[in-house]
């Protein structure tokens, strides 16, 4: 042990250096979690904007595809559109049984909470409910969700405190967490479930049929906002897709008849996304809310005869003064425009620092919200505080304009595997909000931070590279731009600033340069290795480049379309209707694609060549490699 | 200073001011042109610099509004990076001085220490750590099963990962 003076001030000057050395590595980590996290965020809106601007295609293709199937066509408007209390459990329930050889859950109607225990059970042990109980469920709980009123008012108390949870996202081993944490619910438990509990996350059924059949058996207690993802529209691509057309069919009233949000002891709202300065919560308690079928749906008129006087919207979509259209049928109902605006708004909005109302122009619909927004809204109607969902959160909880707006959202790990924090709040009147957080992680050992970003990391830039990737032919076209000199290299900032213009991501480019580009000595970035190890497969050896790139890139949108299209859930639909989808589709998109080049493709991707494209198969035939996916970064072995 | 020099300086600055608006942005949560102080330390390090815990203090102090308000603006906060990042002040510890550092501590020179000892030098020493940094290092640090540190390759394991 060093006792002189000068070996103590050698020591402390030792312990300082690595001090500061670690402080300094430890920023550039949490720096870099950061940066991963707004490329998963900055990706998602974008996605979420590139599906509401859907609507305005799909306005521009009923307009003109209606010749090519026009029966069709209005069948599926109708059956999008129209009320359908007509039919009744006969068409859905009892056309499936149960075989005695299903081994799975049963559920005895009317629930109680064994059925509950059951199924949270029956899930853990990752067995699958029977369709003829999902649709049973389903279909009991759109009945009770009809009684409920567009807003609920819950009270608390001391014995009675209410809990919320924000986005689940399909992301089952929270929703276990929450129930393990906090208990089940029951009258003396009750929850707010605030939106978004399907989609993206793989147990988007599961959760749904934990909290429908919870709600049947306490429907007091148990109360369910509406998301802007519980919108049959917004996940048609998703694998709800796999469970056919009937539980799809349910869903799309499922999800109008949730109610909008719940008032806690007449002081705290609760809503999924967010308000705007116009939200009037007197006109949002009396609107007929099953008529906001989806944010996609354009109510367009195909009869021309009527007279109409239809205006935009902000999201694209024509509506006339009365919302109502008449077709060859039955009389089509829509909200009138200011309506669907006020509701668009709940569901979509985020809150900000700056002051005023604006457009929500990263996701495309709803708005940015100021603290003084939140202030006039909240005094108008004698509110303490809101209470929203719809962000993702590093610790699962925000507090945003001074304590007034609260944030929560409860799927952890959302983006990758170390992303986030899941939260949940109890309220009880007169005391504060209490915050409970939790992660749910794979892992059996607790991994180094190291470890954890650079997992994140690793998935945020693999993302990244694909978006790059998918824009390969703008992107290289606006680096040649800038190339005077045609050197093949172009500054930093000319490099960041075509990357940010094409892909239309605000992003922290120069910090991100070195995980996605090539630099020299000299600091200039060689562009083209912007696109190195990934390309995008072909499908077939013939398929031209730029096809390619560019149906994968609208590859989700294209889904989306073609599930629209393909009336009878059957995931065929026929080269004819391909090649008229595609000529709307790429006129309305701009995209400078030969039409002979599609229709080589559609006959091509006609393997059977019986006149059908399997669009699921087609749509899965592009897809991104990435080189050097599997090998190890150096450096990572766990050495704790 | 020549015109040319001017103007090589413009874009030297012109850039600075590119990166930290980025790095302040990625904290800047509710996008209004603030972040919260306690992130000011990570942004001034993940810009490349290494001030110590003080100095670090004094950066804030130079920042914060006169009543500090919990935020720091960044119109206060770009002047005095830039300058910081002109003058190339509270440059990186090379690796070899680190190396050095530990050799220090490791008076035997076993070529590793031990837990205890690693705990003793970061808590009590210095710019002490917290709680929470120390298990942070110990965990990637600490090899199990002799439950000692070997400084040499926990630091080639670090720069690789920094690069």
């Amino acid at each position: 042990v060093p006792c002189s003076s000068s070996s103590l001030a050698v020591s402390l000057k030792a312990a300082l250096i690595i001090q500061n050395w670690y402080r300094g590595y430890k920023a550039r980590l949490k720096a870099r979690q950061h940066y991963a996290l707004t490329i998963f965020q900055s990706i998602e809106y974008a996605d979420e904007q590139g599906q509401m601007q859907l609507s305005t295609f799909f306005s521009f293709m009923f307009e003109n595809y209606a010749h090519v199937h026009k029966e069709e066509l209005e069948l599926r408007k109708q059956s999008l559109e129209s009320e359908q209390d007509m039919r009744d459990r006969h068409d859905y329930v009892d056309l499936i049984d149960v075989p005695d050889s299903y081994n799975g859950p049963r559920l005895q109607f009317p629930l109680t909470c064994t059925d509950i225990d059951l199924l949270l059970e029956a899930f853990k042990e990752q067995q699958i409910l029977h369709a003829h109980y999902v649709l049973e469920v389903l279909f009991e709980t759109k009945k009770v969700l009809k009684q409920m009123p567009n807003f609920t008012h819950v009270q608390t108390s001391p014995s009675k405190e209410l809990t919320i949870c924000g986005d689940l996202h399909g992301k089952l081993d929270d929703l276990f967490m929450i129930f393990y944490k906090n208990g089940l619910p029951s009258e003396n438990n009750p929850y707010v479930f605030n939106g978004d509990f399907v989609d993206r996350g793989k147990n988007s059924i599961e959760i749904l049929m934990i909290l429908c059949v919870s709600f049947l058996v306490y429907p007091n207690d148990l109360h369910l906002n509406r998301g802007n993802h519980e919108d049959f529209m917004m996940n048609l691509s998703s694998y709800f897709q796999l469970h056919g057309k009937r539980i799809l069919q349910i869903l799309e009233e499922l999800y109008a008849w949730l109610p909008i949000g719940t008032i806690v002891d007449n002081e705290i709202l609760v809503i999924h996304g967010g308000i705007s300065e116009t939200t009037d919560l007197n006109l949002l308690h009396h609107v007929e809310r099953n008529k906001m079928k989806s944010v996609l749906i354009p109510p367009t008129e195909t009869n021309r005869d009527y007279d109409t006087d239809s205006k935009h919207n902000k999201v694209g979509v024509t509506f006339n003064a009365h919302g109502r259209i008449k077709t060859n049928g039955s009389p089509i109902e829509h909200l009138p425009k200011h309506e669907w605006e006020q509701i668009i708004d709940i569901l979509w909005s985020d809150p900000r620092g700056k002051n005023g109302c604006f457009p929500n122009t990263g996701r495309g619909g709803g708005c940015y919200f100021g603290p003084d927004v939140t202030s006039k809204i909240l005094n108008k109607y004698q509110l303490k505080m809101l209470i929203r969902s719809h962000e993702c959160k590093p610790e699962g909880y925000e507090i945003c304009h001074d304590g007034k707006v609260v944030t929560i959202f409860s799927a952890s790990n959302y983006y990758e595997e170390g992303s986030n924090r899941g939260a949940y709040i109890k309220l009880c009147s007169g005391t504060a909000p209490r915050f409970f957080q939790y992660q749910v992680t794979k892992a059996t050992c607790f991994q180094p931070l190291r470890q954890r970003v650079y997992t994140m990391e690793s998935s945020a830039i693999k993302i990244l590279k694909e978006r790059v990737i998918s824009r390969k032919s703008d992107l290289t076209r606006a680096f040649q731009l800038q190339d005077h000199r045609k050197s093949g290299k172009l500054s930093l900032s000319q490099w960041a600033f075509c990357m940010e213009n094409i892909l239309g991501l605000n992003l922290p480019w120069r910090s991100l340069s070195s995980n996605l580009v090539n630099i020299d000595k000299n600091g200039n970035v060689e562009y083209m290795s912007s696109f190195q190890n990934i390309h995008i497969e072909k499908p077939v050896q013939e398929a031209h480049s730029t096809l390619v790139e560019t149906l994968y890139r609208y590859r989700s949108d294209l889904e989306i379309i073609f599930n629209a299209i393909d009336t009878d859930h059957s995931g065929l639909i026929s080269v004819e209707e391909f090649r008229a989808m595609w000529k709307l589709f790429s006129a309305h998109y701009n995209v400078l694609i030969d039409d002979s080049q599609v229709n080589k493709l559609a006959n091509l991707m006609d393997l059977n060549k019986d006149g059908s494209i399997d669009f699921n198969e087609f749509l899965k035939a592009f897809y991104v490699v990435h080189r050097y996916e599997d090998l190890m970064k150096p450096g990572v072995t766990n050495l704790g | 200073m020549t015109k040319e020099r001017n103007q090589a300086l413009e874009i030297i600055v012109a850039e600075f001011h590119k990166k930290i608006k980025e790095a302040f942005e990625v904290f800047d949560h509710e996008s209004n042109n603030t972040v919260d102080v306690r992130e000011i330390g990570t942004i001034i390090r993940s810009l490349g610099c290494c001030p110590t815990e003080g100095e670090l203090h004094d950066l804030i102090a130079e920042v914060e509004e006169e009543e500090p308000t919990g935020y720091i603006r960044f119109e206060k906060f770009l002047p005095v990076m830039t300058e910081i990042l002109l003058e190339r002040r509270y440059r990186p510890i090379p690796e070899d001085v680190l190396l050095r550092a530990f050799e220090v501590l490791d008076s035997a020179k076993r070529g590793f220490l031990t837990k205890d000892e690693l705990i003793k030098y970061m808590t009590e020493e210095g710019e002490p750590f917290s709680q929470e940094e120390m298990e942070e290092m110990l965990s990637a640090a600490i090899d199990p099963e002799s439950n000692s540190i070997h400084y040499k390759d926990y630091i080639t394991m670090m720069v690789i990962d920094e690069n």
